[in-house]
């Protein structure tokens, strides 16, 4: 093996991370993410979970429709449901990680480095990674996505918190304003992030199908509708290039 | 054991790990993945599409205090969020806003 490049000396890398931090506080999503995350610790107090079992829910799962369908379902659904919601909400983490981890991957990256990054990975710190990363010299990524992450996620804890002391205070009406956060905050960062016809149509069948196969009353609504949808846009786009392809 | 251990117990089993098995999956099925490869493309569509459909979901099977504002009310407010987000600068708090506001004053004028 030829020698690795040497690593940034530690206080360089802390000092990369708190930059980090600083940028997730500027985000637009930390502040979405904090009033999203009130809803939801107002969720969890409605359902009678515990203060600590709602910052532990965000620590490790980290993932707002995830925990949606977990605090509102656990209750009167099977936990094999619950779980199988779970893990179709969150199989979108698949693509997310697979395609972050190329822009932080470089020589003298460890394996064991990645697991922190892909564990704070979710929609909002991967789409500010994927727009701030590229930026910056390679060397700094993984501690600067280590502090978006972290800021991100402490932001998230702190409104659930906040949220499940607000619960029984909360006038309904500004209790369903919190949890409509959560669509709207989603709907924002795909209508942001989606550049090309692929993504944006996705999302918009996505809509339009979610609702459709639900009303079938089959069962695992949620993967039927990213698999017809998905691959319905992805055949559009398909079409789109050979049509391209044939012009040129 | 105690309902508040069991609680955590199934916190781990029901969500950790479901949720947190495809990001470890990622890095192992991400290693040297062409990002723009068709199979990508595919499974990105499919993953926002699924995306959608928890937005849908909230909409339609609303949670908690959200059932008490009408359905009518919650798709508006969705459609004014996606409005103002296309026509003002393509800001996502100006979409927000927008949305927050429609429904806030919808369940007031149309709710219970």
């Amino acid at each position: 093996m030829p020698q690795q490049p040497a690593e940034s000396p530690p206080h360089v890398s802390f000092q990369v991370f708190l930059d980090g931090i600083v940028a997730a506080v500027r985000s637009v999503f930390f502040y979405v993410l904090v009033g999203n995350y009130v809803g939801m610790g107002a969720l969890a107090h409605e359902v009678g979970f515990s203060f600590g079992w709602m910052a532990l829910c965000t620590l490790l799962i980290w993932a707002a429709p995830a925990q949606v369908i977990l605090i509102s379902t656990l209750n009167t659904a099977a936990l094999f449901e619950v779980a199988l919601a779970v893990t179709l909400s969150s199989l979108r983490f698949l693509p997310m990680v697979a395609a972050i981890l190329p822009v932080m991957r470089r020589p003298g990256v460890r394996q064991r480095d990645l697991l922190l990054p892909m564990h704070v990975t979710a929609i909002s710190v991967w789409v500010e990674g994927m727009r701030l990363l590229p930026l910056m010299p390679a060397e700094r990524r993984v501690a600067f996505y280590n502090g978006l992450g972290v800021g991100l996620m402490s932001g998230a804890i702190i409104g659930g918190g906040v949220g499940y002391v607000l619960a029984a205070r909360l006038p309904p009406v500004l209790a369903a304003a919190l949890l409509f956060f959560t669509p709207m905050a989603i709907l924002m960062s795909s209508a942001r992030n989606s550049r090309t016809l692929l993504d944006g149509l996705s999302f918009a069948l996505g809509l339009v199908v979610g609702p459709i196969v639900a009303a079938q009353k089959i069962g695992l609504d949620l993967m039927w509708t990213g698999l017809i949808a998905g691959t319905m846009a992805y055949a559009v786009h398909r079409i789109r290039e050979a049509l391209r392809g044939r012009k040129t | 054991m105690s309902a508040e251990m069991q609680s955590y117990l199934i916190l781990v089993l029901v969500g950790f790990l479901p949720s947190e098995v495809w990001r470890w999956l990622g890095i192992v099925i991400g290693r040297g993945l062409d990002e723009q490869s068709e199979i990508i493309l595919w499974v990105r569509g499919v993953a926002t599409a699924l995306i959608a459909g928890v937005v849908a979901r909230i909409v339609f099977i609303p949670p908690g205090a959200l059932a008490s504002v009408p359905l009518t009310v919650r798709l508006a407010a969705l459609a004014a969020g996606f409005l103002a987000f296309l026509f003002i600068r393509r800001s996502a708090f100006a979409g927000v806003v927008a949305g927050e506001a429609v429904l806030v004053a919808g369940a007031l004028a149309f709710g219970p």
